[in-house]
């Protein structure tokens, strides 16, 4: 049964694929392929990244309506680019180059977040006050970068301001392939510790009973998330909902509570919703707006009904 | 055998354990006992390495227990705390199935599953293996996670009042089932309140009153009217009925 649900999910994502890489397309087929399939790769990397990063999170914290996001990785993003500008310029920020920027972007977010899980895990901090503590730091950083917003010049805002959503259409080749590589890497660790994440949603107790070392394998697990999110991030641009909205479908079609199933089945969700979203959108709806937006928006509104749904309980 | 030397603990600033030494015996059923907040579920996790002693010494076969190896120690050790909450939507066979996760790292073989089968069986569960937690009853649930301890076939067996929630019938059923385990070599260590059924199966009582060691050795020099009254602080009365001893408040 939950084969055949990973069998239909990847049906549905290689529908989406084959749909997405050939509709609407004209003259030049070898160019237009070409071009699309590195898009294609970018929406299923930034897909993978977002979904599993969730799903870890959300099995190490035991809470099935958080996303790492609320740990601040978006708010520290924007925070990045507005120091960039405001230090730089508009024009230096822009010319910087796309890898040095994404190298102080992923280097940023994955150095605050390790420094955050050391320090706050190793004094033997709970999960909970460690999620308490990067929601404060999101507020501080979002506040800080207020503040830079209101110093620099308002055309540099604009750049700012174009920075604060994801957009899924303009990804640099070069980054495209090292955030490949780097979600593959972290994803295969992952993957590797699929029975070890079905042990860590039983609660820390059992878990240590069931012979793992819980807060050194929450470190793990956390710091994974980390480059994960610091990756999709740092191509793409913040994704706050849409994690939730992956791990709400995920759950509520998988039928089982196996990280062996859940992890690949989210991937295959996450990558068809953006394919398919992109598709609807750009070829057959032919709107300028970004999937993002939208895609965010329902995100946002999961977030909302799992939230009147445990207060109904 | 597990050696506790002067073993005290902290929680949340307040002594709970209080220099506690004891030695708990494989083959033999053990019972902790004593009044709310006398420091038996610290101690049980103090034990189990799930809190850290502010000082003294849990050893295990001559071996400090914070020096062995979380998955060597799972296989030899196994631990049920009180009010254990499960989140993930789980068949009573699948929390079996975890107690064979420190044996099988998560890919259970034909003798594993033998082994679960056995467990779900001996705690009268097989009927309701493939029900999900959050539809069985608190009984149930509860011989579910007793059954996933007894599935890491440990040497030691840890359980913090198992027997909350379960019937009449179903107590005896599972003190049997712990004392058979007991019989083939287990140390079985189990926080009991109701003191008749502490009698009635264990073999040694460990007593502790305010984090302190207050009275231990075989029921008939612990459950003894003078000592169980000064440990609960109220008259306490003993009778003997058909070779059993029965405690009254």
């Amino acid at each position: 049964m939950e084969h055949r649900r990973l069998v239909l999910a990847a049906a549905a994502f290689t529908l989406a694929s084959v749909l997405f890489l050939t509709l609407g397309a004209r003259g030049n087929w070898s160019f237009a392929l070409m071009f699309r399939a590195e898009r294609l790769l970018a929406l299923a990397v930034v897909g993978t990244a977002v979904a599993w990063s969730t799903i870890a999170f959300q099995t190490v914290t035991g809470n099935r309506i958080l996303t790492p996001s609320i740990m601040g990785f978006d708010a520290l993003y924007l925070l990045i680019q507005t120091m960039l500008v405001a230090a730089l310029g508009g024009l230096g920020a822009a010319t910087l180059g796309a890898l040095p920027r994404f190298g102080i972007e992923t280097g940023l977010m994955i150095g605050a977040a390790l420094v955050l899980f050391a320090v706050l895990l190793r004094r033997g901090a709970d999960l909970t006050l460690l999620v308490l503590t990067g929601i404060v730091f999101g507020i501080l950083f979002r506040s800080l970068a207020g503040l830079v917003n209101r110093l620099i010049d308002p055309s540099e805002f604009a750049i700012v301001q174009g920075a604060a959503f994801a957009r899924f259409t303009t990804v640099d080749d070069r980054l495209l392939w090292i955030g490949t590589a780097a979600t593959a890497l972290a994803a295969a660790l992952l993957w590797r510790r699929r029975d070890r994440l079905d042990v860590v949603a039983l609660g820390r107790e059992t878990a240590i009973g069931l012979g793992i070392d819980h807060d050194r394998e929450a470190r793990r697990l956390l710091a994974l998330v980390a480059v994960l999110v610091s990756v999709s991030t740092a191509l793409v641009g913040p994704v706050v909902f849409f994690g939730l909205l992956v791990s709400a479908i995920t759950h509520g079609i998988a039928g089982t509570w196996r990280h062996a199933t859940v992890l690949p089945l989210s991937g295959l969700v996450s990558a068809t919703i953006l394919v398919g979203g992109q598709t609807l959108f750009e070829r057959v709806l032919a709107f300028e707006t970004s999937v993002s937006v939208v895609i965010e928006g329902l995100g946002g509104l999961v977030f909302l009904f799992l939230i009147f749904r445990r207060s109904a309980r | 055998m597990i050696e506790i030397d002067e073993v005290s603990a902290t929680l949340g600033g307040t002594r709970v354990l209080d220099r506690v030494s004891a030695r708990i015996a494989p083959g033999r059923v053990t019972a902790l006992v004593g009044p709310n907040g006398a420091g038996k579920s610290t101690l049980l996790a103090v034990i189990g390495r799930l809190l850290k002693p502010s000082s003294g010494t849990v050893r295990l076969d001559g071996r400090e227990i914070s020096a062995i190896p979380s998955p060597d120690l799972a296989r030899r050790l196994a631990i049920l705390r009180q009010a254990t909450q499960i989140a993930p939507r789980l068949t009573l066979r699948d929390l079996v199935g975890f107690g064979r996760y420190p044996h099988s790292g998560g890919r259970l073989g034909d003798a594993d599953r033998a082994i679960v089968e056995t467990c779900l069986a001996e705690l009268d569960l097989a009927p309701f293996a493939d029900r999900h937690l959050d539809s069985v009853s608190g009984g149930q649930r509860q011989r579910a996670l007793i059954a996933m301890t007894l599935a890491q076939t440990p040497g030691v067996l840890l359980l913090d009042e198992p027997l909350n929630n379960l019937d009449l019938g179903h107590v005896r059923r599972t003190m049997d089932v712990l004392a058979a385990r007991a019989r083939a070599g287990t140390a079985v260590v189990v926080v009991l309140h109701d003191l008749t059924v502490a009698a009635r199966f264990a073999d040694d009582l460990v007593a502790l009153k305010a984090g302190r060691l207050f009275a231990s050795g075989p029921p008939e020099d612990v459950l003894t009217a003078d000592t169980l009254s000064a440990l609960y602080e109220t008259d306490i009365a003993v009778h003997d009925v058909a070779g059993t001893r029965v405690v009254m408040a």
